[in-house]
């Protein structure tokens, strides 16, 4: 037997990184001092520092989950047309920055020609903010790199244009945690099948307490199946949430086709004017259909054209419908508005309309 | 013998269009015969076709971390590692981005170099927590991924019940609307914890965000336990010379119809020689005419950052967005900072004492009421907390007297302050 040569390496405990030995020198001189900032084109910002110094940055869509030969592409493009530093958006877009305007158009040209879309600034859509789905996730509905490869084919004219009235922030997420997060569209799995449950593994594989918790409407409970300890649930009950599947992956809720998808509406981020939402349910039971998910395709331009044909400047989806009232958003993207639209969980009840403010 | 790149026919037509592909980069990987991870992404291709066709995920966890840390990575096992066995550990490293995300060329290639030795050589920028995803590594190459990483200046991110990765915008370094440094609130806070990130003891998540404005650009609000948003408390600063220009240029209704009256607290009016009429009082400093006006309006002098807490998706009680636990406070000095190392430390620790297993402290909240939570973080109540006071009749208020006491005092004290 061999002796074991080295004991392990003991972690330096670094934490956050510090981001100014990364950060473009003038973004280090100038932190804390920017004056104002405009947008030469779409997918370009210019920023003005207090003293004067101006910095341009150029923003460009990525598929996020990228290959090392991609990553070196964009590290040779920022070497060559840039100045070597870059940094990613919340929304994995990849921005260069530059001191001088006239590296702007050689920039956008190099990334367009290398099938980076430079945009996403301004009242454009941006990318797809997504999970990880079938590629990576353990309780994945759907494969949200998929879904956003399709949808962000469809959208690229409008994340490389900023002709929206405001900007749109689409989302989706592979199970009903959403990960993906709020939305002006959201594409989420909706799941339509109480769990389907191996009783010989439950004891095995969960903590059957902890999985009783997790239920949000008290359905599932202990029982006895052929002499072994597991969980039933109670069907009627039973939302369909997906919530008892992560502790417990022998209650699997997925399945070829009761995982459906749904699409909402109306999440928002920023403060800027109203105040931030939650986004609301449009319709559900789409297919999950790959790989290229054209029902949620369809729904999802009916509802971005409506808003681009519609809205009034600077209003956000939510913002939107909150003044042309539910009623017209659904007459106009022809889509039935059903029982399932009305919020009967907890607190629903303030969802309801106690007014006789009625749009006509 | 090279072994064969699966037929993957549906991911295939993920291939075409004018949005960058992340199949084909799958494809690459699959294809860098020689290399050490090729054989792995065949059959992650395959698996993952396998996934197209039959609509399932085929992924389940485990336990994998590396020497001195209970988190971190994310395991991945196949279920299907029979049909597709070199990628049967695919698991992640989540790695912590330097605050803003900002990097240089150097670095990006250094990791290429590290996750082509040791991983699949696939990386997403970024998950939605955060972190740098480091995604597909078998597990005995884990630990020497980890090392090769931490060389070069960074370290494992949160998993589990833990503290999490954390996010700032860019704010400081490029965003003249910033109103507090964001990296050093970010490298401040979560570099005080790290033992919490790295070693999964809480009752469930606990996640920090860091945005510089009302825009809020990390989403902190939906998104975070604890959300620091930047503000100020002084008048907005207005260029009337600029605001001329603006109203020159993009004309009176215009301006009225997208600055005046999308004001959501009627703060704003236009004078008749079209410069800009604040109601600072009334206004909430939400952005909103700041953004459009960008050379006109900006934030005041007297910044710092209001705290919210308690956001969260669904699980289990349904959606909750922070809200407001600290009005305002200073972020300036280093005495400001440590305060808000001081409220992040009450926070945890709160959230360690109280929370039941699998609870956010959103949930937690929503649980013991925000009166009682105040009271376990020492915090002084404020109208500012509330769009307006209870509507139910279901109070004791025998004590009433005394608690109004109480507020006489803390105004007092607080003009006495001024």
């Amino acid at each position: 037997m061999n002796e074991i040569k080295t004991t392990p390496r003991r972690a330096v405990e670094t934490g956050v990184p510090d981001p100014f030995p990364y950060m473009h020198p003038l973004m280090v001189k100038n932190y804390g001092n920017w004056d104002w900032h405009d947008r030469l084109r779409p997918g370009v910002l210019h920023h003005v520092a207090k003293n004067g110094d101006e910095i341009w940055t150029v923003r460009a869509g990525t598929q996020r989950q990228m290959d090392v030969h991609t990553i070196r592409k964009l590290c040779d493009i920022g070497d060559q047309f840039a100045e070597g530093h870059v940094r990613f958006t919340t929304r994995s877009n990849i921005e260069f920055m530059v001191s001088t305007v006239d590296k702007v158009e050689p920039l956008i040209e190099k990334l367009t020609a290398e099938g980076f879309p430079v945009g996403g600034t301004g009242n454009s859509v941006s990318m797809i903010s997504h999970t990880q789905g079938w590629l990576h996730c353990d309780i994945p509905g759907t494969d949200a790199s998929g879904v956003v490869k399709s949808l962000m084919d469809k959208l690229h004219k409008e994340f490389i244009t900023e002709e929206m009235p405001n900007r749109v922030r689409i989302t989706t997420s592979c199970c009903q945690i959403n990960c993906g997060g709020q939305g002006d569209i959201a594409i989420n799995v909706q799941y339509t099948k109480p769990p389907v449950i191996n009783h010989d593994l439950v004891a095995n594989v969960c903590e059957r307490p902890a999985v009783v918790a997790r239920c949000p409407v008290a359905a599932i409970r202990p029982a006895m199946v052929n002499g072994k300890a597991t969980l039933e649930v109670d069907e009627k009950k039973c939302i369909c949430c997906g919530a008892c599947y992560p502790p417990c992956p022998p209650m699997q809720i997925n399945s070829d086709d009761s995982t459906k998808l749904a699409i909402w509406v109306g999440g928002k981020h920023s403060n800027a004017r109203s105040k931030p939402t939650f986004h609301k349910l449009v319709v559900a039971n789409l297919p999950n259909n790959p790989p290229r998910w054209p029902e949620v395709e369809e729904v999802v331009m009916k509802i971005l054209y409506a808003y681009k044909d519609n809205a009034r400047h600077f209003e956000r989806v939510g913002e939107w419908i909150e003044r042309i009232g539910w009623p017209k958003f659904f007459e106009l993207i022809d889509n039935p508005f059903t029982r399932h639209h009305i919020d009967d969980f907890r607190g629903g009840r303030s969802s309801l309309n106690q007014s006789t403010h009625i749009h006509f | 013998m090279t072994k064969k790149t699966p037929d993957t026919k549906l991911l295939d037509e993920l291939e075409d269009g004018p949005w960058p592909s992340f199949v084909t980069g799958l494809k690459r990987l699959a294809n860098d015969d020689g290399k050490p991870y090729a054989n792995m992404m065949k059959d992650l291709m395959g698996q993952l076709e396998h996934s197209y066709e039959t609509r399932r995920g085929y992924w389940k966890g485990g336990t994998v971390s590396v020497f001195g840390y209970g988190g971190g990575i994310i395991p991945r096992f196949s279920e299907v590692a029979e049909k597709f066995p070199d990628s049967k550990e695919f698991h992640t490293l989540r790695v912590q981005p330097p605050a803003g995300m900002h990097y240089d060329t150097d670095v990006l290639r250094k990791m290429c170099d590290i996750w082509e030795e040791h991983g699949s050589g696939l990386i997403a920028f970024h998950g939605q927590s955060g972190d740098i995803m480091f995604q597909g590594c078998s597990t005995d190459n884990t630990q020497a991924a980890f090392d090769a990483l931490n060389e070069i200046g960074f370290d494992l991110g949160g998993a589990g019940p833990a503290l999490r990765t954390s996010m700032s915008c860019v704010g400081h370094a490029r965003c003249e609307q910033s109103c507090y440094d964001e990296v050093r609130a970010h490298r401040t806070v979560i570099n005080a914890f790290l033992d919490e990130m790295h070693r999964p003891a809480l009752p469930y998540k606990f996640k920090f965000k860091f945005s510089g404005c009302a825009n809020d650009c990390v989403n902190a609000i939906h998104r975070a336990d604890m959300a620091v948003i930047g503000t100020w408390r002084d008048d907005m600063k207005v260029n009337q010379d600029e605001v001329k220009k603006y109203v020159a240029e993009a004309g009176r209704k215009y301006t009225i119809d997208n600055v005046i009256t999308r004001c959501p607290t009627n703060a704003l009016s236009l004078n008749d020689d079209d410069t800009l009429d604040v109601d600072n009082e009334s206004c909430v400093r939400c952005m909103h005419c700041i953004n459009v006006m960008t050379k006109a309006l900006s934030p005041g002098d007297d910044r710092g950052a209001s705290i919210l807490v308690g956001g969260k998706r669904s699980l289990k009680i349904g959606d909750q967005m922070g809200s407001v636990i600290i009005p305002f406070m200073k972020l300036e000095s280093d005495e400001d900072f440590e305060k808000l190392e001081e409220l992040s430390e009450t926070m945890i620790e709160f959230f360690a004492d109280n929370a039941l297993e699998h609870e956010r402290i959103g949930e937690c909240i929503d649980r013991i009421g925000l009166p009682a939570f105040l009271e376990g973080i020492g915090v002084e109540i404020d109208p500012n907390m509330i769009n307006h006071p209870r509507t139910n009749s279901y109070v004791r208020t025998d004590d009433w007297d005394a608690e109004a006491e109480k507020w006489r005092e803390r105004q007092a004290a607080r003009h006495a302050a001024e």
